[in-house]
């Protein structure tokens, strides 16, 4: 526990005497940049977060949406990076926990988990399967003990995160409008600590994570419970119909100390809290340990007095232990004591709100020297690299992960995992439409346009299940911003996030920044995360097979973009090049149109281009549909770019040949670019340009290693 | 006629089965909290999937134990039809009500997939609709769902036909790929896999008829019996 210079002086200026040793710890805690966000908070304001379907309440730690007929949609996204890099199991597991009890804080019920994995080199790496295989082990164990679907994610592997791990959770709620909780509190009000007992795991948590991964500090990581947290949601849902909770607040980073400021703070409260009144898992924890400690499945409610009885009787159902453990008061205090003494008072206020800081920004060394092209030729044969891509674990199907995630509990979930947007059905006959998506490959290359990028793809998934983005989360995750280089990236990210946001008109409704991911090897590459929610008024269009004759068509165009993309760093193991850049214009055309021709029933199944490019995109279909194709390649691009570029705005369109004519018109009347490509036919996936074959490859062949390379790596180690 | 949902601390499929139960065969479905008195003039009783104590100690072995289990067992004593679907499965074997036990699945990972069933006693109030050796396409959902009985007790249950469903291909390494049993008297039935998630046309791309027969099956029995 340290403080900087700057923050030293804001203490002395503000409180005009000594601290005690308690409130160091509540400063400490609170002040990190896990929990204060010294270094983003300002630059996170930019970002729009307003729009029609937005509804903003005080308080609230998650994005509220409505999604009509007085129903609302609620997201979140957080990350448990530090602990899952120490301990994968109990790191992920916790991290989903977290999540999802943001989502209870409105007073919704989650509804869907999706996560974002990240690990070093699989291949070759004993540890980063060791932390693959338990990651997944535990958000499975989490997830899935409490009955909430996971239904989508992505998992990627990368050199950068040797030794470390990035886990990212987001969760998706629902309720009735009416019964969102509108946070408030009276003076006398009552304060309780609902849940899991407070124990010495976690201690320190948020500070471990504001500082590089060194050693393997186990204690300040968190200890799972699902079982608790599953009671939680029960009790918590039942109190809140019987319209027992004025405010709400997750326990999370920071524990109490953050809990208790910033619920305080936002509803302009004090609050006085005795530490003889939690209930502990280990009697001789410290008042301070008490305070900081980030033991899981714990809520803080604001109850007025006379709902205690029915809160206690519904805890007691559950066999949930519920401690009142302070009052609401007027003076805008956060008092602690350890019975009659007093051990921490200062104004909520100043504890909520850190001292923010100034980072300096300068572009990276790097990318002034990244090559733009391999310096070796290409000598593989296509269809030999395309079977080789098809097994690299960035791009082999995830079935090995998601068969272990329930994701079909709760019976909402149309199309699952393993397809571009995974879609839940809501209780108003409408069907939302969800993805996340991240591209470091990218982003390392070009900051700014990597993060659109990423954005951008998420939007494309869920276009192509026939939704309309409605908002949407991101994740930012970078180095230590005290390096004004890593900062570099970071306003990069975020300045391209708001660029592409406000041209969309998509609003962000959530979101969380991570710094200090690195180990003794350095940082990670800039992993910017996005989430996007889209809505689907009638129906989704369904995941179909394509089937002998049915025509392909790509919208969008392919373009000399082979920087950071899956061909170069798996084929070539190249890092250099141009990376994708989104053309604004091209992208809102292509969606709109997109979503034109999927309402009028005009396609069979539309799917993203993305990773891998076209020549991974057109397999994928053929290995769904169990067919081969017949692709022409008509352009001027060489056959290695137009294979494998992950040119933006590109979707590839399945439809019967008797729709071609009105599905092209419809096309050029939008002023899209697109090209009729081919059809499908055949047991062979083929590439050819006019009289020259290109690439040849047996669909089952092409299968058997899309399907089975992830699972074999596994086994294998 | 009144179905009793019972809800025990961890179940999670109680609300689906309830859903399925009122909004898709229009039946009277009620939840009944495990600590409560099931009143003795229900009809049916399904114990849903969950984690029922977290799946603590071993699945299901918690919740057998629960006070609502004695009245289960006079129900089924008075061969009134209850169903335990993977969880509830799970609590039934441990309870005593069917045989066999619940083990880890072969692979050692919990498994969400489809598979497909076949109907091997089509005379249980839950399979009277469907016909023999008939498939149903379901989706399972468990990390302990392997049943494994001894070579004895596996010819007891051929000759009294207690098995109800198995697996058409090899999913968990099961003792004859088993997925449903029933008690002697066929009136207690539990199955690893979820009819719940493959009833409904609105969220399967999959043939739901099948499944939906395991519902309608219950109507017709205790329809004709009211």
């Amino acid at each position: 526990m340290s403080f900087q210079e700057h923050e030293k002086q804001h203490i002395e200026k503000n409180v005009k005497r000594k601290l005690t040793d308690t409130e160091l710890q509540i400063l400490a805690a609170e002040w990190s940049e896990h929990c204060s966000y010294k270094s983003s908070k300002k630059h996170l304001r930019m970002l729009p977060t307003t729009g029609p379907n937005v509804i903003v309440e005080k308080g609230y730690d998650s994005g509220v949406l409505d999604v009509g007929d007085g129903f609302v949609v609620t997201v979140h996204i957080e990350s448990h990076n530090h602990p899952s890099a120490v301990e994968p199991f109990g790191g992920a597991a916790t991290g989903v926990g977290g999540v999802i009890r943001d989502i209870l804080s409105a007073g919704t019920r989650p509804i869907a988990l999706f996560d974002g994995l990240r690990f070093g080199n699989i291949e070759n790496d004993a540890h980063a399967r060791w932390l693959f295989k338990n990651a997944v082990s535990g958000i499975a164990d989490y997830g899935n003990c409490l009955g909430i679907p996971t239904i989508g994610g992505e998992v990627e592997f990368d050199d950068c995160y040797k030794n470390y791990a990035l886990v990212d959770v987001a969760a998706v709620g629902f309720g009735k409008k009416s019964k969102l909780i509108k946070n408030h509190a009276n003076v006398d009000d009552l304060v309780l600590l609902i849940g899991g007992s407070t124990g010495r795991d976690g201690v320190g948590g948020s500070q471990f994570a504001s500082d590089a991964l060194e050693g393997e500090d186990r204690s300040a990581v968190q200890i799972p419970d699902p079982f608790i947290e599953k009671l939680i949601i029960e009790a918590i849902l039942e109190c809140r119909d019987a319209n027992c909770i004025n405010a709400m607040k997750d326990l999370g980073g920071g524990g109490l100390s953050c809990a208790i400021s910033e619920t305080a703070e936002s509803l302009g409260i004090g609050i006085e809290l005795d530490v003889k009144n939690v209930h502990l898992r280990e009697s001789d924890l410290s008042p301070d340990e008490i305070m900081i400690s980030e033991s899981q499945e714990r809520m803080l409610i604001i109850s007025d007095p006379n709902n205690l009885s029915k809160i206690k009787e519904i805890c007691d159902k559950f066999r949930i232990q519920c401690s009142v453990i302070g009052t609401v008061k007027e003076d805008k205090m956060m008092h602690v004591k350890n019975g009659d003494e007093t051990i921490a008072l200062l104004p909520a206020d100043f504890v909520a709100r850190g001292p923010l800081v100034d980072r300096k920004k300068s572009k990276p060394e790097y990318l002034l020297k990244l090559p733009s092209f391999p310096s070796s030729k290409n000598e593989m044969p296509f269809s030999a690299i395309l079977l080789k891509l098809l097994s690299s674990p960035n791009i082999a199907s995830k079935h090995w992960v998601f068969r272990q995630y329930d994701h079909e509990v709760g019976i909402r979930t149309v199309i699952k995992p393993g397809f571009d947007g995974s879609v839940l059905r809501l209780d108003n006959g409408k069907f939302l439409s969800v993805k996340i998506d991240g591209n470091p490959k990218h982003c390392y290359i070009d900051p700014r346009q990597g993060a659109i990028g990423c954005f951008e793809e998420a939007c494309r998934n869920v276009v192509c299940t026939g939704a309309t983005p409605i908002g949407m989360v991101d994740h930012l995750q970078f180095g230590n911003p005290e390096d004004p280089e890593i900062f570099w990236t970071f306003m990069e990210s975020i300045e391209g996030i708001t660029d592409f946001a406000k041209f969309l008109d998509v609003p962000c409704v959530g979101g969380k920044v991570s710094f200090y991911n690195e180990t003794s090897e350095g940082p990670i590459k800039p992993t910017p995360l996005i989430g996007v929610l889209g809505l689907i008024e009638t129906s989704p269009l369904l995941p179909t097979p394509p089937s002998n004759d049915d025509v392909i068509l790509l919208v969008g165009e392919t373009k000399d973009e082979l920087g950071g993309s899956e061909y170069y760093e798996y084929i070539h193991n190249f890092i250099g090049g141009v990376a994708p850049k989104v053309d604004f214009s091209e992208s809102k055309k292509n969606m709109k149109s997109v979503l034109s021709l999927i309402s009028k029933n005009l396609i069979k199944s539309v799917h993203d281009c993305s990773k891998g490019g076209l020549a991974i995109g057109i397999s994928e279909l053929c290995i769904f549909g169990k067919i081969g194709c017949k692709i022409d390649l008509k352009s001027s691009l060489s056959y290695e770019k137009m294979l494998f570029s992950e040119s933006h705005s590109r979707y590839i369109l399945v439809a019967n040949k008797n729709n071609l004519d009105t599905i092209k018109s419809i096309l050029s009347d939008d002023q899209c670019s697109f090209s009729e490509i081919g059809i499908f036919s055949g047991d062979q996936i083929i590439f050819e340009s006019g009289s020259n074959q290109i690439l040849e490859l047996r669909v089952d062949k092409a299968e058997n290693n899309y399907l089975n390379s992830l699972g074999k790596i596994i086994q294998n180690g | 006629m009144k179905v009793g949902v019972i809800v025990f601390p961890g179940s999670n499929c109680d609300r689906d089965m309830h859903h399925v139960l009122t909004d898709v065969f229009n039946l009277n479905a009620e939840f009944f909290w495990h600590e409560k008195n099931l009143p003795q003039d229900i009809d049916a009783v399904v114990l849903p999937g969950g984690f029922s104590y977290g799946d603590r100690l071993r699945a299901g072995v918690i919740a057998a134990h629960s006070p609502i289990i004695s009245d289960v067992k006079k129900l089924a004593e008075k061969g009134i039809p209850i169903l335990g679907v993977c969880n509830g499965f799970q609590i039934l074997v441990e309870s005593g009500l069917l045989p066999g036990v619940l083990l880890k699945n072969e692979s050692l990972n919990f498994m969400c997939e489809w598979t497909n069933l076949i109907v091997n006693n089509n005379q249980t109030p839950f399979t009277n609709k469907l016909e023999l050796n008939q498939k149903i396409p379901i989706p399972i959902a468990n990390g302990e769902g392997r049943y494994f009985v001894d070579d004895e007790s596996l010819n007891e249950l051929k000759k009294n036909n207690q098995i109800v469903f198995s697996y058409e291909n090899k999913v968990n390494g099961s003792v004859s790929q088993i997925a449903g049993v029933c008690n002697s008297d066929g009136n207690v039935v539990g199955m690893m896999p979820h009819p719940e998630r493959a009833a409904e046309k609105a969220i399967n791309q999959i043939d739901h008829k099948p499944s939906s027969l395991i519902f309608e099956s219950l109507i017709e029995t205790v329809g004709m019996k009211n």
